[in-house]
């Protein structure tokens, strides 16, 4: 299985990184907080370590650690328009409840 | 349901935790919003892609508040009710108003209630400038909600360098009226060196080159351990980018020898030709001015870019000779900036790049859209002041220093600095008075802003009194009065009788402010007299001390003559009177010489008053009662 970007979120991350001006390419990762349990964490990842995973989708290096692979394993990462609002989306196949602001999760 | 952003590494916010602030540039022409996403500061467009709102409110016939494209658009036909450039009037008075400013509204006339404010007639009845300015604020902080998705924790807002006090307030009111609440004002240019990273140096000299729409601005900042200060600033206020505009629109109505004057349509026409050829030059070698006059009739010139750099450059070179006079002011060589920053849509104008890159001898940095430069390093800084940037937390947070100093009127019309200029803001400042006669149970305080040395050559900022005192001897009560200057710039003082804990304070909030023109004058004038000023703070310091002295010693005559023989009292009277003769001449030395030959002549006058003090007190009492 693997963790992979959209079409949209790459062209999206690969912007960002261009006039960021550094960076080899996109953390994925989930840390246990939040009023459901898990939250998402989405950085930039300006080196990968070496028990780290490292896909690439699109073009786009994307790095989840292994610790978070278990929860994250066989998300797409999208890029979504809501009205004047845009940002990233995490489809987790394993995301069984989210809280109503989309912040946190349970699996 | 929230969409992510991307956050740098390790500081991906908890969730709930982040704040959603904005950077705000509030500008004559044109007004944007920014803030940081995806850890990049962007400006955030509205519906149809657009990022600039034109600074435009109009007061429609429904009763409805039209701002931005949709006001300016009625400008021609409801020119009283639609509103543009009112930052200039921001902070101001009537007396303030220029002839053609004041043409082009209906103000309110000038009464006692409203102290002389602004106040423009439209058909929604009285509007200040606060209010017209909370309008644009409005619609900026309804689109970064709508965009972000909840509401604002906060917002930075920028005002020109030279604004003053009276002109922050006005600007921050106009936030608070709006519902935005007000993390810090930022100078522009201070903002636009932020955007380009300029504050994560440790130290520089940077030139910040703001041509608009309308105004022309250029500032020299120096960089020092984290605080930026505004070394000189100057600039015109109707020079910008329309000019550029008026003079390729002037040349084509010459060349087409167009016999009749223009209506004001067809002149918005030619103008708007102008404008898009203009524009078209910044990147072609040529382009054509078109104009479609109606009725089937039109006009079409083409211009290289040759043609319209020469009939610019007079501009140009104005621009250049405010920059070289800001540098004099600052009394720094070319060579000695480190950086030149562009700002505003107007350099995006070959020509004016060209000739800073010549006058620096270095390219202007230029990568960011110079029309939001502002807006995105004002955004920065309110990313940093709501405390979503974990890394290096308030080490980032920037200084910013007071452009004149605040100081209060003393006795003899002079001024005792207490915040000299310069001084880093946020700061609080405080000094000891005392009173000046005996039994004084009152002090009026008058608080001032400049550099000279007497008050009427400073301008006055606020009045206020201090009752209560309790009756002492002169010099024996304690008056702890207090400066603060916030974060914004803004000043209150407080006064406080120590000994009692009686207390007065007063915000400034004066009716309107000093132009920069004048901060510009006050402070050549404070160079230029400094010589004159001492003297004159000396002979007023000396006329004090001595009348003082003498209003001590009629009082000690009055109560205790009998001390004296006839003729140590006619000694002492020849001499008060020679001082007080001398008090209305304008030596100090001779002032200083006789006040000091009398304080010698009554010290054993005082001598024998202290000795009957303290025998009376003595009087009828048993050792153990005064020990």
């Amino acid at each position: 299985m693997a963790v992979t970007l959209t079409e949209a979120a790459a062209n999206h991350v690969q912007k960002y990184l261009a006039r960021r001006g550094r960076g080899i390419g996109i953390r994925l990762g989930v840390k246990t907080t939040g009023c459901s349990g898990l939250a998402y964490k989405l950085e930039y990842a300006d080196a990968s370590e070496p028990d780290d995973l490292v896909f690439e989708s699109h073009g786009t290096k994307v790095i989840v650690d292994p610790k978070s692979f278990a929860v994250l394993d066989g998300t797409e990462l999208d890029f979504q328009r809501e009205g004047l609002n845009e940002g990233f989306r995490f489809n987790n196949p394993r995301e069984r409840a989210r809280c109503g602001c989309g912040e946190s999760f349970t699996v | 349901m929230g969409l992510l952003q991307i956050s740098e590494p390790g500081e991906s916010p908890d969730p709930h935790t982040r704040r959603l602030a904005v950077g705000i540039d509030l500008g004559t022409t044109n007004s944007l919003v920014a803030t940081l996403r995806n850890a990049i500061p962007e400006c955030l467009p509205d519906e149809a892609g657009r990022t600039m709102l034109p600074s435009a409110v109009r007061y429609a016939e429904d009763g409805a508040i039209e701002v931005g494209h949709a006001a300016l658009a009625r400008r021609g036909d409801d020119a009283l009710n639609t509103i543009t450039s009112v930052k200039r009037f921001m902070g101001r008075a009537m007396s303030d108003l220029r002839e053609e400013a004041a043409a082009r509204y209906q103000f309110a006339p000038p009464t006692e209630a409203n102290r002389g404010s602004i106040r423009i007639i439209t058909r929604h009845g009285e509007v200040t400038p606060i209010e017209v300015s909370a309008e644009i604020l409005r619609v900026l902080r309804e689109r970064a909600e709508a965009t972000l998705g909840g509401p604002l924790y906060g917002a930075v807002v920028t005002v020109p360098a030279y604004f003053d006090d009276a002109q922050r307030q006005a600007t921050k009111d106009a936030a608070r009226l709006a519902g935005l609440h007000v993390l810090r004002l930022l100078n522009e240019p201070t903002a636009a060196a932020v955007a380009y990273g300029l504050d994560q140096r440790s130290e520089g000299t940077f030139v910040i080159y703001d041509l608009g729409g309308g105004t022309f601005d250029v500032s020299v900042l120096r960089l020092t351990r984290g605080v930026f200060e505004v070394l000189a600033t100057a600039g015109d206020t109707h020079l910008g980018g329309d000019d550029f505009d008026q003079a390729l629109a002037r040349h084509a109505f010459a060349s087409w020898s167009l016999t009749r004057a223009l209506s004001p349509s067809g002149q918005a026409n030619l103008l708007a030709a102008a404008r898009v050829a203009k524009e078209a030059l910044s990147t072609d070698q040529t382009a054509t001015l078109q104009v479609n006059w109606g009725c089937g009739f039109d006009s079409a010139l083409e211009v290289s870019r040759e043609q319209f750099e020469a009939l610019t450059a007079p501009l140009v070179e104005r621009t250049l000779s405010l920059v070289r006079r800001t540098l004099r002011d600052a009394k720094l060589a070319v060579t000695d900036v480190d950086a030149v920053v562009l700002v505003g849509g107007a350099t995006r104008m070959p020509q004016v790049r060209r000739a800073l890159t010549g006058l620096f001898g270095r390219e202007p940095f230029s990568d960011l859209n110079p029309d939001e430069v502002v807006a995105l390093g004002a955004a920065i800084q309110a990313d940093q002041l709501a405390g979503n940037t974990r890394e290096g937390g308030a080490a980032h947070l920037l200084l910013d220093v007071i452009p004149l100093s605040l100081g209060l009127e003393t006795m003899g019309g002079l001024v005792e600095k207490i915040i000299p200029r310069n001084a880093t803001i946020p700061v609080a400042k405080a000094q000891e008075f005392t009173t000046f006669k005996d039994g004084q149970t009152a002090m009026s305080l008058h608080v001032v802003q400049g550099e000279r040395e007497r008050v009427e050559d400073c301008r006055s900022l606020a009045r206020f009194e201090l009752r209560g005192i309790p009756p002492m001897v002169a010099g024996a009560a304690r008056i702890r009065v207090t400066f603060q200057v916030d974060a914004d710039g803004l000043l209150s003082v407080s006064a406080v009788e120590t000994t009692r804990g009686v207390r007065a304070e007063i915000a400034v909030k004066p009716s309107y402010g000093l132009s920069e023109d004048e901060i510009v004058g006050m402070l050549k004038s404070a160079y230029a007299h400094a010589g004159e000023d001492m003297q004159a703070r000396a002979l007023a310091e000396a006329r004090v001390e001595a009348q003082s002295l003498l209003g001590a010693l009629e009082t000690a005559l009055a109560a205790d003559a009998e001390l004296l023989s006839a003729e140590e009292r006619s000694a002492l009277e020849e001499r008060m009177q020679h001082l007080a003769h001398l008090v209305e001449g304008d030596d100090h030395r001779a002032i200083a010489r006789a006040a000091e030959d009398l304080n010698r002549a009554s010290s054993e006058f005082a001598a024998r008053r202290m000795d009957r003090a303290v025998k009376r007190a003595l009087t009828g009492r048993t050792v153990n009662e005064v020990l």
